[in-house]
């Protein structure tokens, strides 16, 4: 049975101990363990159970492949679910759980999906799911919920208490991998003085070369090993770090890393991960490859696995499964019996698919004393939790008889390698298929291009093909000199390392074990471990129909689970080629995605959240508003106050007591997110008329004109007033929203359409500070301050005035959105606290009261004003809000113009602005649709308009609302019904949207 | 995410720096066109499999706009150039049509 050997393994500390728990029992490993090998190590091998059968799971591999052992990590609001153990660090204190099981993982309810697998084979859920209708809901989404499914989500409710960061990196050569050849390469690349980074997604350099007993330059692998790393942080212009994955290979070389900080480190101060966003010139994959596993019936068993991830256990940990057969196809997979051997564990057999063992691990072994099989694979694995024995058969036969049963607590599988080429992939790199190796592998003629049309990733050892170690670092060399080379490095590269180890034979392909198995065998052949895809679900999807790869994946969902198919996808194509009849490269692979394995959202995210999520725009009042009482609303970036509440008040009073006041005394706006741009140039004004529906360049200077901007469908897009300053420039204001994309919208036209003519714009807001000051008492206010005639003669309705206030400099604009007598002062923004604060001070007797963005609407609102957003919604035109006075007939053209005048445009049925009144006075729901008699070819309700404001009018006490209805102006005193919620209907009467003021006498005065 | 240079301030940027503004070198159809040219005006977009001219605005930079002409499959670029032109500049189609003989030209 699995268990730690009494001396041994490479990694760990005996002397340390470190106790652990799992599924609440405790247990303990040591330091330089795998939260894998420390549970192999006290010989717990069920680890989960699976997606969709619930059938018993063990470890398969040792890295980041692995397939089926996945937690749930740690607890309350650090809990994270589907982290694999093979990569986890252990440290003191690590709580893990397993998952997908009900009641519990030794007992397991839901493992009776097994009895009948029928029930869930390829296309399960489309078939399954095609009738009848109701069955959707109530019966089978709540099976499959129960049943199907990894981890458990966080609780929604819990907040990751771990800090992440973004780095920026920058670097010529980026070699990812830090095993021999990635070593190799850097070395090559930093000799020749290229700045090179280093990534190693483990927590140790070298890879898989100490393992396999590798010699370079005449010493062991480790001594190499160590002297390289040590040459490689000796050099100035070379960066190294260890537990960082290259997540994916992006655009002009544009490289994301995940580094685990501090996963192994609990309560470690600094971030937990970091994300590393690199532009490298260069990019060298030297990720390694990794092992297939076989097919054959009951390949998924606990104890079934990767014949180097039991090499890997024995000679880094110390842990053997027990007694293992070994089943391979080629050569490599010696070296695993080898290494049990000389740890004194017993292999019983190695059973050989290929006729003959000639080579020199062959020999190695049977020196040993191993009993070597050839032309045999495994018929069946025996056992129920875990491996008990083995059956094996010839392997061109059929199956159906066995020729030898053996017992065993481990079977070690080898169906050969894969180069690990999701990087490469990842930018367009594409692939060959070697059929000699079995493997597809980086076409060096067809790379991923960079911004100037040269390559910028190149493989270096094992994952471009090379599997040898020999081999590998010569690879790896000529690709780190190359890099640096074309970065513009001129040193001397030095000399490749030697490698040396025996010379392997080919290996045989064998995609299912053994040849001819029948059904009942192949529907115990598992493919996809995780997903639960097997042998005959790829067939089955072959026969009906499903010929691409990429339909074939999703249909099967091989290689669609969190290790996208690491060990599935090479085996899983070559059952499909085999089940169409065609060779493998017709086939082709699926599209490889970053990231390579699943990154943390926290990660992603950084400090991107809460404060910091995005900046924050402040007026200069924002921290008067803050100390009064204010309910803040997001506009943008900017936060505007919503309403001041007082003292036992509810926003719904605040905003009506301001509206009140407003009306009866004096109201104050902070404006000063206005959009403020300046257009100046001689042809600022015909650039104007290009601009707005209406004619801006007759507005004299010292006038103000409202406005109307739409974009060439003719839509409305913004809307404010403008001012003429001179004869050569215009202040535009535009909503508060939109002044970035305002200003944008104007160099957009100034420069890539007109660009002759002379214009200049600038983006002033958040130069002034602006201020509405509103209200009957508005000028009484202002002439107390004194420095300025405000008088109705010296500065009427829509005119505008410069002077001083109080002693601040200020421009005056006499216009009003509330339809109260208003001015809107904007003074430069460092004095606009003080001038708020002044006119607070001066205006006590008079009722003076900020109001805030509520009060605002409500009281445009009740005057029938539009609102940018609310009225607009991208398909609105200017002729639907009645707004015809302000587009201009005399103009031939201005941007819109010829949108305006499609057909669809014209059609006298479009809906237009009205006013609505509740016949009970109720406020109607915003965006309520009015419906009418019958349904439309979706069974949906007919409708003939919908609300687009609809606030509670404090002045009028009730409810008003404006809304768009089909014919709406030649409807006036016609009732509708709206619909509420749950099927209420709400009757309203059409009537004029102005409310307040008819005869603007207020807004004159 | 891909790495461009700004013609205006000579500045190689992330991307992100810039804001793009879909294809260039089209010709805006006013009052008075007929339906079909204001159509192909307004949504028409070429798409092409291949050599693109496309509007770009260094946003975060010089806030200048800027066309470059690209390769949508191999994310090649040919070039940059300023927007103040209604046809690509002689030496970027000479450096597209070395490197794609098979391109028909920008129109
Ligand atoms: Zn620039």
């Amino acid at each position: 049975m699995s268990r730690r050997l009494a001396s041994g393994g490479r990694l760990i500390d005996r002397a340390r101990p470190l106790k652990f728990t799992f599924n609440d029992q405790h247990m303990s490993g040591f330091a330089g363990d795998t939260l894998a090998s420390a549970m192999l190590g006290r010989g717990q091998v069920l680890a989960g159970r699976s997606f969709k059968y619930h059938r018993p799971r063990g470890v398969v591999a040792s890295g980041a492949e692995e397939p089926n052992a996945l937690v749930g990590l740690g607890k309350g609001e650090r809990f994270e679910p589907n982290q694999r153990t093979t990569t986890t660090e252990l440290f003191d204190g690590l709580s893990a759980t397993s998952q997908n099981h009900w009641p519990s993982l030794e007992f397991d309810l839901l493992a009776a999906n097994n009895l009948v697998p029928q029930f869930l084979t390829a296309g399960f859920y489309y078939k399954t799911f095609l009738r009848p209708r109701a069955f959707w809901k109530h019966v089978y989404e709540p099976i499959i919920r129960r049943s199907a499914g990894l981890g458990r989500a966080p609780d929604a409710e819990s907040r990751d208490p771990d800090r992440y960061e973004l780095v920026y990196g920058f670097a010529d050569v980026l070699v990812i991998g830090g095993g021999v050849a990635g070593l190799q390469a850097a070395l090559a690349a930093g000799r020749a003085g290229a700045r090179v980074m280093l990534w190693e997604q483990t927590a140790h350099w070298g890879g898989r070369a100490p393992v396999d007993g590798v010699e370079i330059d005449g010493q062991p692998a480790d001594s190499w090993i160590k002297s390289a790393v040590e040459a490689l942080e000796g050099m100035e212009n070379v960066s190294l770090r260890l537990r960082c994955m290259g997540a994916g290979v992006h655009d002009h070389g544009y490289v994301l890393g995940n580094e685990r900080v501090a996963d192994h480190l609990p309560g470690a101060s600094g971030p937990r991960q970091r994300l590393w966003r690199v532009r490298a010139d260069r990019v060298i994959t030297a990720t390694g490859a990794i092992e297939r596993p076989l097919s054959f019936a009951g390949n998924d068993l606990p104890g079934v696995m990767l014949a180097s991830a039991v090499r890997d256990y024995v000679v880094n940990w110390a842990v053997s499964p027990g007694r293992t057969v070994v089943v391979t196809n080629n050569d490599d997979a010696y070296r695993t019996a080898i290494a049990l051997k000389e740890a004194g564990e017993d292999v019983p057999v190695i059973a050989d698919a290929r006729d003959e063992a000639t080579g020199a691990l062959p020999q190695k072994a049977r020196d040993l004393g191993i009993r070597i099989m050839t032309g045999t694979g495994v018929q069946k694995v025996k056992g129920g939790k875990t491996v008990t024995g083995v059956a094996l058969c010839r392997i061109d036969s059929d199956g159906s008889t066995h020729t030898e049963v053996l017992d065993c607590d481990a079977v070690a599988m080898s169906g050969g390698w894969s180069p690990v080429v999701h990087l490469w992939s990842h930018c367009g790199g594409k692939l060959i298929w070697d059929d000699a190796q079995a493997f597809f592998r980086p076409d060096p003629d067809r790379p991923p291009l960079g911004h100037d049309g040269a390559g910028f990733v190149a493989c270096a050892g094992a994952a471009s093909g090379a599997l040898g170690a020999g081999d590998g670092l010569a690879d790896a060399h000529a690709a780190g000199a190359a890099a640096a080379r074309d970065t513009g490095a001129t040193g001397d590269a030095g000399h490749p390392a030697r490698a040396e180890a025996p010379e392997e034979a080919p290996l045989r392909q064998v995609w299912i074990m053994p040849a001819r198995a029948g059904y009942a065998l192949r529907m115990k052949m598992w493919l996809d471990f995780q997903n639960d895809v097997k042998v005959s679900d790829v067939q089955l999807a072959a026969r009906e129909g499903y010929h691409s790869v990429e339909h074939t994946k999703r249909y099967t969902t091989l290689g669609m689970a969190t290790d996208q198919g690491k060990l599935s996808n090479i085996n899983g194509l070559a059952v499909l080629s085999d089940a169409l009849d065609q060779p493998i490269p017709a086939t082709g692979t699926t599209t490889f995605r970053p990231p390579y394995t699943p990154i943390t959202l926290g990660a992603i995210s950084g400090e991107a959240k809460g404060d910091l999520f995005q900046p924050l725009r402040r007026t200069p009042m924002h921290d008067w508003h803050a100390a009064n009482g204010v309910h803040w609303e997001p506009v943008g970036q900017w936060r505007r106050p919503f309403a001041y509440l007082r003292a036992g008040e509810d926003v719904h009073q605040s905003v009506n007591r301001e509206v009140l006041n407003a009306r009866s005394n004096i109201g104050l706006l902070d404006a000063s997110t206005l959009g403020k741009i300046l257009v100046s140039g001689p042809d600022a004004g015909r650039f104007l008329d290009m601009l707005y529906t209406n004619m801006m360049s007759t507005l004299r200077p010292g006038k103000c004109r409202y406005g109307l901007m739409c974009n060439e469908n003719g839509f409305l897009m913004d809307d404010g007033v403008v001012a003429r300053l001179d004869e050569q420039s215009f202040l535009v204001h535009t909503t508060s929203g939109g002044a970035d994309h305002i200003h944008g919208w104007m160099e957009d036209w100034l420069q890539c359409e007109w660009w002759d003519w002379k214009v200049h714009t600038v983006n002033l807001t958040e130069q002034f500070a602006q201020i509405a000051v509103v209200g009957p008492k508005a000028r009484a206010l202002l002439e107390r301050l004194g420095g300025m005639d405000l008088s109705r003669e010296a500065l009427p309705f829509m005119g505008w005035a410069e002077g001083t206030l109080g002693g601040v400099r200020a421009r005056v604009f006499r216009i009003s959105f509330s339809g109260e007598l208003s001015f809107e002062v904007a003074v430069p923004a460092a004095q606009g606290r003080a001038f708020w604060d002044m006119l607070l001070h001066q205006g006590r007797d008079l009722g003076v009261m900020p109001y805030g963005t509520e009060a605002l609407h409500i009281l445009r609102a009740e005057k029938g004003f539009i609102m940018i957003g609310d009225e607009t919604d991208g398909t609105v035109i200017p002729q639907d809000l009645n707004l015809n006075w302000a587009i201009s007939k005399k103009k031939d053209d201005f941007l819109g113009k010829r949108g305006m005048e499609r057909v669809a445009m014209t059609d006298p049925d479009r809906w237009k602005l009205v006013g609505l009144e509740t016949l009970d006075g109720s406020v109607l729901p915003h965006g309520a649709l009015a419906v009418v008699e019958g349904v439309n070819a979706n069974g949906q309700a007919q409708t003939e308009g919908r609300v687009t404001s609809s606030y509670y009018s404090a002045t009028l006490g009730r409810g008003i609302a404006m809304a768009l209805v089909r014919r709406g102006p030649d409807r006036m005193g016609e009732v509708l019904r709206f619909a509420g919620a749950h099927d209420a209907r709400i009757e309203a009467r059409i009537v004029d949207p102005v409310l307040h003021d008819k005869d603007g006498e207020k807004l004159h005065g | 995410m891909l790495l461009l240079t700004c013609p205006h301030c000579g500045v190689t940027a992330e991307e992100t720096e810039f804001a793009p503004g879909g294809e260039a070198h089209l010709k805006r159809f006013g009052p008075g066109s007929d339906d079909d040219a204001f159509e192909a005006y307004m949504f028409n977009r070429k798409n092409p499999m291949g050599v693109h001219f496309e509007r770009w605005r260094h946003a975060y930079g010089c806030g200048k706009w800027f066309i470059a002409a690209r390769c949508t499959v191999t994310l090649e670029v040919f070039g940059t150039y300023p927007a103040q032109t209604t046809e690509p500049p002689a030496g970027i189609v000479e450096t597209i049509k070395a490197k794609r003989p098979e391109w028909e030209g920008y129109k």
